[in-house]
């Protein structure tokens, strides 16, 4: 049930960074992917009693900081040079 | 019995907070949907008897990571109303992209899984013993080197977010 869980919480944020155009509600969905993956290894690291799943959500935790942390500041770049949100105006880079 | 019944409770808010994400408008409200869905995910790991994890879901997750998402919100101007849709033109492809995961998913992934591990539903009694003392002993004790690749990492990521913005204060002036 709770491997079901997450992966229906994976698809999710995986649907809401595909179909969402806000820059801070895809950041957010990308989260969400992240969480999924951590209801899954604390699954499985409860139910075979190994450290090593809780240890690696550990890391994952360090791992969505960082990216927060880099990837907040760069979206305040992007919005103070174009002043919108959307990420579909962002098509500077289409041939 | 109450175990069993809080654990589908959390499980339940959880999937419904998370596709709330989808649907609603505003990104404050999606931060709060997605601020639920960690508080009740904290839940299941309390449930499941993983506390140290629980408490570090709430400490870093909402404590950190969904105050600092809150401030992005309040500092951009998220009243901004050049797009007229929150759904891009992927919508279509998107959902039958997400339901094809998830079929793959299902029929992969879950053939693959240890009897005990796909057939254990709400079986959480059987580890009681994993409490937040034996997670750091085995913690620090073999996984030392990864603790300290992580200190390595999170210095990087500081530097990296201060190269961003000193590009960006370059760029402005």
């Amino acid at each position: 049930m709770l491997i079901s869980l997450s992966a229906v919480l994976f698809a999710l944020g995986l649907l809401g960074v595909i179909v969402r155009r806000n820059v801070l509600v895809m950041l957010m969905c990308m989260e969400l992917m992240l969480n999924a993956v951590n209801l899954s290894l604390v699954t499985f690291a409860q139910q075979t009693a190994t450290a090593a799943g809780a240890v690696l959500v550990l890391l994952v935790f360090v791992v969505a900081t960082a990216e927060i942390a880099i990837a907040i500041p760069i979206v305040l770049l992007l919005v103070k040079r174009k002043d919108v949100l959307d990420l579909g105006l962002y098509n500077d880079l289409k041939g | 019995m109450i175990d069993t019944l809080l654990l589908w409770l959390f499980a339940g808010t959880a999937l419904v907070a998370a596709a709330m994400m989808l649907v609603l408008r505003h990104p404050m409200r999606v931060a709060l949907a997605l601020a639920a869905t960690m508080l009740s995910l904290a839940g299941v790991y309390a449930l499941l008897g993983v506390h140290a994890i629980a408490i570090f879901q709430v400490l870093i997750y909402v404590g950190a990571v969904m105050v600092f998402m809150v401030y992005a919100i309040m500092l951009l101007d998220v009243r901004d109303r050049s797009f007229t849709g929150r759904f891009s033109w992927l919508l279509v492809p998107g959902v039958v992209a997400a339901v094809a995961f998830l079929a793959v998913l299902a029929h992969g992934v879950w053939r693959g899984l240890p009897e005990p591990v796909a057939s254990a539903a709400g079986a959480h009694s059987a580890v009681s013993s994993f409490g937040i003392q034996r997670f750091s002993l085995e913690f620090l004790n073999e996984y030392w080197l990864h603790f300290e690749l992580v200190s390595v990492l999170l210095v990087a990521a500081v530097v990296a977010a201060l190269a961003v913005l000193e590009v960006g204060r370059r760029n402005r002036g």
